[in-house]
């Protein structure tokens, strides 16, 4: 700590699992300011083996781009004196790969399917859910847990008070399977009771022995009720000991930081949070990394997380396209490409994760890639964002029992306000307008929606240090963190291409009057800077809303960024035409709207 | 100066390669230090515990869990034979009796008076592992396995499937560039690890499976042919479980690419040698790379390390390409400029300047580049 106390430096890292970011905040004329940033592969792999080199060689880069002295040796200068040493250091980390666990609950569409909202919202990848009713016999089930070595398992079942017999069968089940850890013989593998709390002592003698039984509070204690914060809490705890203990050099990272070291998810979405209660707004922010894509929603100020583990630009990529299909990632290519060389192109994506694009083409390749990540991994946030509420939902028994997997969601694009995105492929892209058009392409926002970016992907950093210096943090997010890209105008609606969609006047910053007859299938983008507004007025032609009700005019002051106000009539809900010339112009058509490419 | 750290894949001519062998239980170990052993020598037993069936012998004698024990032929660790009663009912003045056969034979484990499941274990299946490297045991992992040591090639690939083979070296090309035809393998492959140059299509693979050779290592292979042997889209790349019999190590990636020099070089100079493989790659926390282990004559001491990669880029720096334009191509270091450069996607990046083989030059991004061992 520097003289009076104060905090006059700060050095933050974030481990992520293709690569490792270095920022460095100062105090300059009163203003903690963003000074500069550095970035390394992170090094796991051999020869290194150390995710500390990554972390040096991120936090040197710094060094070397700012003139500031931060390390003597390997070691952090503590404390700030003018140009040399920090006086903090904190990091986050997101374990690459993601931990592989198994689920199992008693009713499929009833226990099972909240203890695969409480794995799904801790990180995790569901390798199996198992269920009383799941259509397998007992040996099938048991047969099924020794062949997929998950690396921990999650077990819940039966209200509080209710009949013990079936979750007791599961974990009869559980222990004759004698379930074993991908680390090898001398590691019992993690076992999570969060069930009918009456059956916790049948459970215990029948696991305890054979595994490391971890008991937390019932995750369904009653039918219309879900309790999924203590279970996840558990599994957010075992995954980061677990997988990132994997991480060679993560126990020597721990020595180092001034405060425990965050999961990467955890801090972006504590900053998320912090927006949306100062603002008061509705907001949506994705993380999309090398091996997960994180979706973050504050929605009726209900915070939600989904962590899609198997989404993401690098480790995951593969799996993008194997979930999406090729056909969904080609359609945002406006050439054509053969599939062979795209399949080759991606899966040498996967297996050297840390390469950058090069070639236009290849830019362009990934963007669409990005574009199915995002989808998917909305998809996936917004059928479990009902249940993954920190808050208790209550429900009526009729409405439970006839309840299909997907439910009520929360969000609702419609009240969207504000959308935030993050990581490599939406921070680094080299147009901000090219990551407005992955975030409009990606979450089909509808009505009035604010767009941004984090500029250099340091959310997580910010979270981090929200959680200790949260003076520092919020003025750095607001002033270096957030690029606003602007507002987007998207009425909900479909109609033939060329058919009259909207009419959109503007009075612009520097006096232009905007009156513009924007018909169906277009994107428009009207200059409008950061920190200017402009009186809009939205006229939705029939069978379109654009944010004030079916046919109804808006009127509102929007505020610009530095892509502009953005109107999207391509219509909501969306579809590209499956003529390809068609499909190829419409796309060129729009990114010339953006200037989003060179020679576009 | 900051070091702008490119990692790579290991290649190394002679080396000292240590591999840790354990049970996936505890077990017993069944060979001592300093013992020299080969590639096949069991060096650790154990028995996988057996299947396991339930039956809900309550609910098929019509009692309430509670009950069992009074019409329970069996209890805890007795065995068990087909057929024989697991449990009887007295019926009716020693009428209509009821009986409940075991299904199998084996053990009852446990019998639950909660749920009325008697849980039966059939016997165990026992299972063992080798030394996978012919070399010496080095460390004892007490009731779970061993360290063995050996001098060596060690030549780590990019990616790869199937799990550990072993087999003599043949290389099948003139070059490190030629495809690996269908053709030129033959029958006489049958045990050995392949070693081709550029490319395998589908049928050159088909035909290693089935001559049964051990393995193909090759510079490139088609992710729609990893689809194919697979039978599905491989997400996530974890591998080494796939029941196949010929392993697959990609040396430089998917597509058509040249096998590099130094790798071809290397694996020429070894052929007729026994080669331990393992096709199981994880590119996720703890990455694991397939592997070729080509164990030589000569003790650990006298093992002088190569330099290694640890230094970073430096001007000279000998590199490959890893991403388009230039997949494969190899060159030299000759400038690191730290100013950040546009490139033709216009992401601005730290480039390195390279001067290829044929004396052309680049500006390529530090990302795209993997060093490799001069």
């Amino acid at each position: 700590m520097s003289e009076n106390g104060k905090i006059k430096a700060i050095v933050a890292t974030d481990c992520g699992s293709t690569t490792t970011k270095a920022i460095l905040i100062r105090l300059v004329d009163g203003e903690y300011r963003l000074i500069v940033r550095g970035e390394a592969p992170t090094t796991v792999e051999a020869p290194f083996e150390d995710v500390t080199r990554g972390v040096l060689n991120a936090i040197r880069e710094v060094e070397e781009l700012s003139g500031h002295e931060i390390l003597d040796g390997e070691d952090i200068i503590h404390p700030n004196e003018g140009t040399r040493g920090v006086d903090l250091y904190l990091s986050t980390s997101s374990a690459g790969g993601g931990l592989q666990m198994m689920v199992a609950g008693v009713v499929k569409s009833m226990t099972a399917e909240s203890a695969e909202r409480a794995a799904l919202g801790a990180g995790s990848i569901v390798m199996d859910v198992l269920a009383s009713n799941d259509g397998r016999l007992p040996h099938e089930q048991i047969e099924r847990i020794r062949h997929l070595r998950p690396d921990m398992i999650l077990l819940s079942g039966g209200i509080d008070g209710g009949t013990i017999t079936h979750v007791v069968e599961l974990a009869q089940i559980i222990s004759a399977a004698d379930p074993k850890a991908r680390l090898g013989a001398g590691y019992n593998l993690p076992v999570i009771y969060a069930g009918n709390k009456d059956a916790t002592d049948e459970v215990s003698k029948l696991l305890e022995d054979k595994t490391s039984l971890y008991k937390v509070a019932n995750l369904r204690p009653v039918l219309e009720r879900e309790n999924l914060g203590p279970a996840r809490d558990k599994i957010h705890d075992l995954f980061m000991e677990h997988v990132m203990a994997q991480a060679p050099g993560y126990g020597k990272l721990m020595g180092w930081t001034d405060a425990p070291i965050m999961p990467t998810p955890g801090a972006v979405g504590s900053i998320i949070e912090t927006i949306a209660n100062r603002q008061d707004i509705q907001v949506v922010g994705v993380d999309i990394g090398g091996a997960t894509t994180d979706v973050f929603s504050v929605f009726r100020q209900t915070f939600n997380r989904t962590v899609s583990a198997n989404l993401g630009m690098s480790y995951s990529v593969s799996n993008v396209l194997a979930e999406a299909g090729i056909e969904n990632v080609m359609r945002w290519v406006p050439f054509k490409l053969p599939e062979l060389g795209v399949r080759n192109r991606i899966k040498n994506k996967m297996i050297r994760p840390t390469t950058v694009p090069q070639a236009l083409d290849d830019l362009k390749l990934e963007q669409a890639i990005a574009r199915e990540a995002l989808r998917l991994a909305f998809e996936q946030h917004k059928s479990f964002a009902v249940s993954l509420k920190g808050v208790q939902q209550e429900r009526t028994i009729s409405e439970a029992f006839s309840q299909s997997s997907s439910g009520e969601t929360l969000v609702n694009m419609m009240e969207l306000d504000l959308l935030v995105g993050s990581g490599g492929v939406l921070s680094h892209a080299p147009r901000r307008q090219q990551s407005a058009m992955m975030l409009i392409d990606g979450f089909l926002p509808e009505g009035v929606t604010r767009l941004a970016v984090d500029s250099i992907f340091m959310m997580p950093q910010l979270g981090v240090l929200a959680e200790v210096h949260e003076e520092s943090a919020t003025e750095v997010f607001e002033k270096d963190c957030l690029i606003h890209l602007g507002t987007l105008v998207a009425p909900v609606g479909t109609a033939p291409e060329g058919k009259p969609c909207v009419k959109f006047e503007a009075a612009l910053a520097d006096g232009t009057k905007v009156d513009d007859d924007i018909p169906f299938g277009e994107m428009r983008v009207y200059p409008l800077g950061v920190g200017e507004t402009a009186n809009v007025k939205v006229t939705p032609a029939r069978g379109f809303d654009a944010g004030a009700g079916p046919g109804k005019p808006l009127e509102r002051r929007l505020g610009g960024g530095v892509v502009g106000l953005i109107v999207d009539t391509r219509g909501r809900p969306f579809t590209l035409p499956t003529d390809e010339s068609e499909r190829v112009s419409r796309l060129d058509k729009w990114a010339a709207a953006f200037d989003a490419y060179p020679n576009a | 100066m900051a070091h702008a750290y490119t990692p790579g894949l290991r290649v190394s001519e002679r080396t000292v390669v240590r591999k840790e062998r354990r049970l996936p239980i505890k077990g017993e170990v069944v060979v001592a230090i300093g013992d020299t052993v080969t590639s096949e020598t069991v060096v650790a037993r154990t028995h996988l515990p057996g299947n396991v069936q339930l039956i809900n012998v309550a609910s098929k004698l019509g009692l309430p869990p509670e009950d069992l024990p009074t019409v329970m032929q069996k209890k805890d660790g007795d065995p068990i034979e087909k057929g024989e009663a697991l449990a009887e009912t007295q019926g009716f003045f020693g009428l209509f009796k009821s009986r409940v056969p075991s299904p199998c034979e084996g053990t009852v484990e446990s019998i639950s008076t909660v749920t009325g499941q008697v849980i039966l274990r059939e016997p165990p299946t026992p299972i063992e592992i080798d030394a996978y490297v012919e070399g010496k045991v080095v460390e004892i992992f007490p009731e779970e396995g061993v360290a063995v040591e050996t001098v060596g090639t060690f030549i780590q690939g990019i990616f790869g499937v199937g799990g550990e083979k072993t087999g003599e070296i043949a290389v099948v090309v003139n070059g490190p560039g030629d495809p690996l035809d269908a053709s030129l393998i033959t029958e006489a492959h049958k045990g050995k690890i392949v070693i081709g140059g550029s490319h395998v299509k589908w049928d050159g693979l088909q035909k290693a499976m089935d001559v049964r050779a051990s393995g193909i290592v090759v510079g490139g292979f088609d992710d729609p042919d990893l689809k194919r042997l697979l039978g599905k889209d491989l997400g996530v790349a974890i591998t080494g479980h796939e029941d196949l019999a010929t392993a697959l190590i990609l040396t430089e990636g998917f597509g058509e690419i040249a096998m590099a020099h130094g790798t071809f070089d290397l694996l020429k100079s070894r052929e007729g040698r026994k080669a331990s493989v393992n096709g199981a790659t994880q590119i996720r926390a703890g990455v694991i790379r397939p592997e070729i282990v080509v164990p030589l004559e000569g003790d650990a001491e006298d093992v002088v390390e190569g330099a290694s990669a640890t230094t970073g880029l430096e001007i000279g720096s000998l590199i490959r390409v890893i991403r388009e334009p230039y997949f494969g191509a190899l060159g030299r270091v000759v400038d690191l400029p730290n100013e950040l450069q546009k490139m033709e996607s216009e992401s601005m990046v730290r480039v390195l300047k390279v001067e290829f083989e044929d004396k052309e030059q680049a500006l390529l991004p530090r990302a795209n580049v993997e060093m490799i061992e001069g």
